[in-house]
């Protein structure tokens, strides 16, 4: 092969390596600990594996050795269950409300003048520019008893006394909706922005009035949109560890908090490993629908 | 009807030229303004049913707005638009008796082909079998039955034009606008299906205004065409009259190849018009209508094809008659133009068809040669 075949080679090597090295390796390591069972040691599980030395020696008694204790109690103590499920539904219902909010935002953005679309898109990423945590804080001083929402609320007459907003479900729903909107809104900018404006007139011209233009033809051309925003909220969200953590209260169940818990509270290891391949397998659903709705999308092309 | 009885029918076909025939469409002074820049600027029209019309310009001259008028797209300025007896003012484009052929075609990407040419049926609400019927007949007719379920990124040019097309006459409009049909395909099946729409047309019996800058398409196959400059017409004519009769220079320089010669008229006595012209040194013998009187400035126009070109002199090489030199000769194959320096100044071009199969011509280059036309070849125009 010639020096560009393999100079091609190693292109497509890089992604591959980086992916082996800093996702597959410590997601092995994580799996290898859910399979173990905790001790009051450094590190706080055991058996450890020797990578250097004993790999090969006595695998088989080691593979012999783990054990699925971990997974068997995901399903007996109901704790799990219930944060997943909870995780779900509230990923799930944010994903949806977040869909109701974003379409029309989408929608107007791609409807702009031309000129000003860019200075759109990039108020919509605006808000990354700071750290997600520090915004996060800052929900906190607008949502707690003596917040800015609570004392405008106040001062208006509309309402008597502070409500609790902080530490409930709510503040995690607010929380998600506003940090994952640029998420939802910019796949459905991007699926509504170059659809052709002909295709509009076309069925304006066939008969449609304007609402029954958007739900024949615009509303079927942005479903590869609200597809894609819909698990880049979704997925990441199912996760969320900081939101329930700084907003919610102790209502709020979800995965991402109890595994921290259990990882730093109860310093218990492996079954925190064990709910995180847990959640990787139940994430693994919505990512491959995710990724074969991108690769149809491509053929389409 | 069949279009073998339509075929005498229609070369007596002009309705606009009997005043007691009432037209399909009528466009009464309209004007349409963007801010400060007017697009198009108090037009009048009327478009007779089952006529065959184009809008023949460049771009930026008004015409693909004044469509989009028809079709509703946009509101007129000012003025009236009439279809079928009733004023379309306020009527949106879902209530028109028109459809519209887009020129990007406007397939919906997400519907087969069966789909498209069902969408505008299914807005009317017919009955399915009756849908499943008039989709069968239109597929017939545009010949894509085997393609029925093939979604529009898996069909060629030339077959997305044909599901436009079927997609835009499926509601049987009174009106078919065609915008820019034919632009996106290739010449040799442009011009194939030039005559398949001039056929269809037929057929259907329809009113088809159709938007184009090509000057070919609207030569082959309109009954009329209005030949738009920055937002006006300039000639609305019948295909022959606007290349053999043009009104201006612009008409005159847009259809075709013209040889423009400027001259003073010294005599016009009833369609018998002299003028004396510094291009070929002599005067010019005009049989033709002008308003041109004695003194008046004017342009001599004469095609090409209506040159003789000789290597001897005529009878009489003062009148209607232009000396020069072979400059240059473009062979197209099917005819040879020469053009030709002319000793006053200036060039001059005639066109030659080449009806015999040789290579050497008798007249090469740096060739003296005389160009020479009939009194009732050309034009005399004005303006």
């Amino acid at each position: 092969m010639s020096a560009r075949g393999n100079q091609r080679w190693i292109v497509t090597a890089i992604p591959y390596a980086w992916m082996l090295v800093f996702f597959l390796v410590p997601f092995l390591i994580v799996l290898k600990i859910s399979f173990s069972s905790t001790e009051i040691a450094q590190p706080p599980y055991s058996p450890t594996f020797d990578l250097i030395n004993d790999v090969w020696a006595d695998t088989l008694d080691k593979i012999q050795a783990l054990q699925f204790d971990n997974y068997k109690r995901l399903f007996t103590d109901s704790i799990y269950i219930e944060s997943y499920l909870s995780s779900l539904w509230i990923a799930g219902t944010s994903t949806l409300m977040m869909l109701f909010l974003a379409y029309p935002i989408a929608y107007g953005m791609a409807r702009a003048p031309k000129s000003i679309r860019p200075t759109l898109v990039m108020m919509v990423i605006l808000p990354f520019w700071t750290s997600f945590l520090i915004r996060i804080y800052a929900w906190i001083s607008i949502l707690s008893e003596e917040g800015l929402l609570n004392s405008l609320l106040v001062n208006l007459g509309i309402i008597d006394e502070p409500m609790q907003i902080l530490s409930t479900n709510t503040a995690v729903y607010i929380g998600i909706l506003y940090s994952y909107l640029p998420f939802m809104v910019l796949p459905l900018y991007s699926a509504l922005e170059k659809m052709d404006d002909s295709l509009i007139e076309a069925a304006k011209d066939l008969g449609c009035t304007q609402f029954q233009a958007f739900w024949r033809v615009t509303f079927p051309l942005s479903i590869p949109g609200v597809i894609a925003g819909c698990f880049l909220v979704f997925i990441p969200a199912v996760g969320e560890f900081v939101i329930p953590d700084l907003l919610g209260g102790s209502e709020t169940l979800m995965i991402g908090k109890t595994m921290w818990e259990e990882f730093f509270n109860n310093r218990d290891w492996p079954a925190a490993s064990a709910v995180a391949v847990a959640l990787l397998i139940v994430l693994m659903i919505p990512i491959v629908i995710f990724q074969s709705n991108e690769a149809r999308q491509q053929e389409m092309r | 009807m069949s279009a073998k009885t339509l075929g005498p029918v229609r070369r007596k076909f002009a309705p606009w030229d009997d005043p007691s025939s009432k037209p399909l469409i009528e466009i009464r002074q309209v004007t349409k303004s963007f801010g400060s820049f007017t697009a198009v600027d108090d037009v009048s029209l009327k478009i007779y049913e089952r006529e065959f019309f184009a809008l023949l310009g460049p771009s930026g001259c008004g015409k693909t707005t004044l469509m989009r008028m028809l079709a509703g797209f946009e509101e007129p300025s000012s003025g009236q638009i009439i279809i079928g007896g009733q004023d379309m003012a306020g009527i949106p484009p879902h209530k028109r008796p028109v459809n519209m052929m887009f020129q990007s075609y406007a397939l919906f990407p997400h519907m087969n082909v069966e789909k498209n040419i069902a969408f505008g049926l299914e807005m009317d609400k017919l009955p399915k079998g009756e849908i499943g019927a008039r989709v069968q007949e239109m597929l017939k007719l545009v010949k894509l039955e085997q393609f029925a379920h093939r979604k529009p990124h898996q069909l060629s040019g030339g077959q997305r034009q044909r599901v436009a097309l079927a997609r835009a006459i499926a509601k049987r409009p009174k009106v078919l606008l065609l915008d820019e049909p034919l632009g996106a395909l290739d010449k040799k099946l442009r011009e194939e299906t030039q005559f398949e729409l001039l056929d269809l047309q037929m057929q259907l019996g329809m009113t088809f205004v159709i938007v184009t800058h090509d000057q070919d398409e609207a030569m082959t196959m309109a009954d009329r065409i209005a030949v738009m400059d920055k937002g006006q017409f300039v000639q609305i004519s019948p295909p022959a009259e606007l290349y053999e009769h043009p009104q201006t220079k612009y008409v005159a320089d847009f259809i075709g190849d013209i040889n423009l010669l400027e001259g003073r008229v010294t005599k016009n006595e009833r369609g018998r018009i002299t003028l004396d012209s510094d291009a070929t040194g002599g005067v010019i013998d005009v049989h033709a209508d002008s308003s041109a009187g004695a003194g008046d400035k004017a342009w001599f126009a004469l095609r090409p094809e209506k040159a003789a070109i000789s290597l001897l002199p005529p009878n009489d090489p003062q009148t209607n008659c232009a000396r020069g030199t072979v400059w240059d000769i473009g062979y197209v194959g099917d005819i040879s133009v020469y053009h030709v320096r002319l000793d006053q100044g200036g060039t001059m071009r005639a066109s030659i068809a080449n009806t015999s199969r040789v290579v050497e011509r008798p007249i090469t280059w740096e060739d003296k040669v005389y160009l020479t036309w009939t009194p009732d070849s050309g034009v005399v125009l004005t303006k």
